[in-house]
């Protein structure tokens, strides 16, 4: 009787549809390409986090030498040195470092506020729903560049976490318009009011029951917020409204671009990091992809 | 209908007054005074205290924000600090120039992005629509400010196809139909750069919405009655499909606005965009505050255009 309940445990396993990671796995394992973007999304960062911490002296770095000025990428620069003679490859590391410290902070940040927002919002509806779902109307029709510019310029001691909280404070609202649509649907279904007629209270209900159902969209969405908000802190730095000057920031290597001789003639010192920002930014995005077929049956390759 | 447009209209009220509420307690927290520009060390204390009380900045906070929302509705915002002019002519003047690289912009998104929106849902899985897919995934991700570089880089500065920046050359004569055709030419690359980045939507939407008419009840009975696959697409499938994208337009606004921050300080170009950017530069905020609110107004006008849109081609969406 044992053996039979055994055997029958393990057809059951070898039946049932694979589940959470196993669909991630296999997804990737389908699209050589999302893989090949994975692997080396994940080498680069782990690479840079470990080349800006233990082998750059960011003080070394950012010394002026002005003999090095705009000098051609070489064997003392591997990538030339800018209009300061600083090396432009180290640039790039720590400014990287800093770009994915940012969107990470934002995706965050914007995550956890949106999800708890969505969350609320779709399982309780009303009065509570009513009155989110007016603030992001309100926020996505504002033209939210200019008035991330204008709170940048007016917040009196302007430091990185001043403006990660800035950028979050506009940034919430698609997390919590997907979440909250998903959850609306997902707490009209039989297991939320089985649940309910049992006594679970709403608390474990969310958190326990209709979250985990959530979970595969929620990973999709941060994946490609977190790129997009690379993208935005970038684009900010790049126009002098992001990072503070003396942090090294891939965008204001961008910005160097703004003065044409640069862009004409020492394309060393903004291509490379316009060329990073732009393939960081596809991987991310094709790993997002993947992750969405992977969340959505009717979409996935295997 | 109108009842739906009216109602759409009542809504937009106080998402505006909000929105002027923040710009103006956002342009308190800035530093300087109306009077910035016309003061200097000699002026007399008197004169600023009596400048200040005749300005009403002794009033309480209400009746100057009612005062400036006065002033703002007749156009009336103030002197620019740096350009020592009326702040109202200086848009002016810059809304046009950004009225017609949008404009270009927006025709040239549409026709890039709906060719290949419906060839891509018209041959589903061949080479040309992954190639399309991939087309759009692509554009999806760059962000604006790397492609316009190297657009302007590539082709500005090293093939010479285009100027690389200002609006016009001085040397043409106002007027003549060579003035206009180098308007035009300054314009085209910026416009060019923003319809290759903006297409993503489009092009999916149609793709879908192609894909899924496809398998329809009335593209079957058409079918069934005997019409070749070529008219349904032409006849049945597109008009449907193309519809909805009309209501993209208003989105389409909002974004070109947001877009135009980076494609026109990049391009050079002086529109609304550069001039805002310009006016954070030098600290320049009678102008900004005028541009946020002036952009403020013409996102949810686009918006709701696109809701007007979408109620006049789909009627199950308008509210009773």
């Amino acid at each position: 009787m044992a053996k039979k309940n055994e055997k029958n445990s393990n057809v059951n396993h070898v039946n049932s549809p694979p589940t959470g990671l196993q669909v991630i796995f296999r997804e990737f394992m389908k699209d050589k390409l999302a893989m090949f973007s994975l692997v080396v999304l994940v080498a680069v960062i782990i690479g840079i986090f470990f080349w800006a911490y233990f082998m750059i002296d960011q003080q070394q770095l950012m010394r002026v030498s002005l003999r090095d000025k705009f000098a051609a990428p070489g064997d003392k620069f591997l990538l030339g040195a800018d209009q300061g003679g600083k090396d432009i490859i180290g640039q790039i590391v720590v400014g990287a470092k800093n770009s994915m410290l940012i969107a990470i902070s934002i995706t965050l940040i914007t995550g956890i506020f949106g999800i708890l927002v969505g969350l609320l919002c779709g399982y309780f509806g009303g009065w509570i729903d009513n009155m989110f779902m007016r603030i992001i109307d309100f926020f996505i029709t504002i033209p939210s560049l200019m008035l991330i510019i204008v709170f940048i310029t007016v917040v009196p001691k302007y430091t990185v976490g001043a403006f990660i909280l800035i950028m979050s404070l506009f940034l919430w609202t698609s997390t919590a318009r997907l979440v909250r649509s998903k959850a609306l649907s997902e707490s009209r279904r039989d297991y939320v009011h089985a649940s309910k007629t049992l006594g679970t209270n709403d608390f474990v209900i969310i958190v326990r029951e209709i979250l985990p159902n959530l979970s595969s969209i929620i990973i999709v969405e941060m994946t490609l917020n977190f790129a997009g908000n690379v993208g935005i802190e970038t684009g900010l730095s790049y126009l002098g409204f992001g990072l503070p000057l003396s942090t090294p920031s891939l965008g204001t290597l961008v910005s160097n671009a703004n003065n044409p001789l640069v862009l004409q003639q020492y394309w060393w010192v903004w291509l490379p990091a316009s060329l990073f920002i732009l393939f960081m930014m596809l991987g991310i995005n094709y790993v997002g992809q993947a992750l969405r077929r992977a969340a959505d049956s009717r979409q996935r390759l295997g | 209908m109108w009842k739906t447009i009216v109602r759409r209209f009542l809504i937009m009220i106080p998402q505006l007054f909000v929105l002027s509420v923040i710009i103006f307690v956002l342009a308190k927290f800035m530093p300087g005074d109306p009077f910035t520009g016309l003061i200097t060390p000699q002026t007399d204390p008197a004169r600023i205290a009596e400048l200040t009380e005749k300005a009403g900045l002794n009033d309480p906070v209400h009746m100057q924000y009612l005062r400036w929302m006065g002033n703002a509705f007749q156009g009336d915002f103030g002197l620019s600090y740096t350009y020592k002019r009326d702040v109202g002519a200086l848009i002016g003047e810059r809304a046009l120039n950004t009225f017609w690289l949008s404009l270009l912009s927006v025709i040239l998104l549409y026709a890039l992005a709906i060719p290949l929106g419906i060839l891509a849902g018209r041959y589903q899985n061949s080479r040309l629509d992954k190639t399309i897919v991939l087309y759009s995934f692509v554009t999806y991700a760059i962000p604006t400010f790397v492609l316009a570089l190297v657009f302007l880089f590539l082709f500005g500065y090293q093939l010479r196809w285009f100027p690389t920046s200002g609006s016009v050359d001085i040397k043409t004569q106002v007027g003549t139909l060579g003035y206009y055709w180098d308007r035009f030419y300054h314009i085209l690359l910026p416009s060019i750069t923003y319809a290759i980045l903006g297409t993503t939507g489009i092009i999916q939407y149609l793709r879908s919405e192609i894909i899924d008419a496809k398998s329809m009840d009335y593209v079957r009975t058409a079918r069934s009655k005997g019409i070749p696959m070529r008219k349904v697409y032409s006849k049945h499938i597109f008009r449907n499909s193309l519809l909805p994208i009309a209501a993209f337009l208003g989105f389409t606004i909002t974004g070109l606005l947001g877009g135009s921050i980076f494609i026109e300080t990049i391009f050079g170009y002086p529109g609304m965009g550069q001039l805002f950017v310009s006016s954070i530069s030098s600290r320049d905020y009678s102008v900004i505050t005028a541009l946020v609110m002036l952009f403020g107004f013409l996102a949810l006008l686009g918006s709701l255009l696109s809701d007007i849109i979408m109620s006049i081609v789909d009627p199950r969406i308008r509210i009773e």
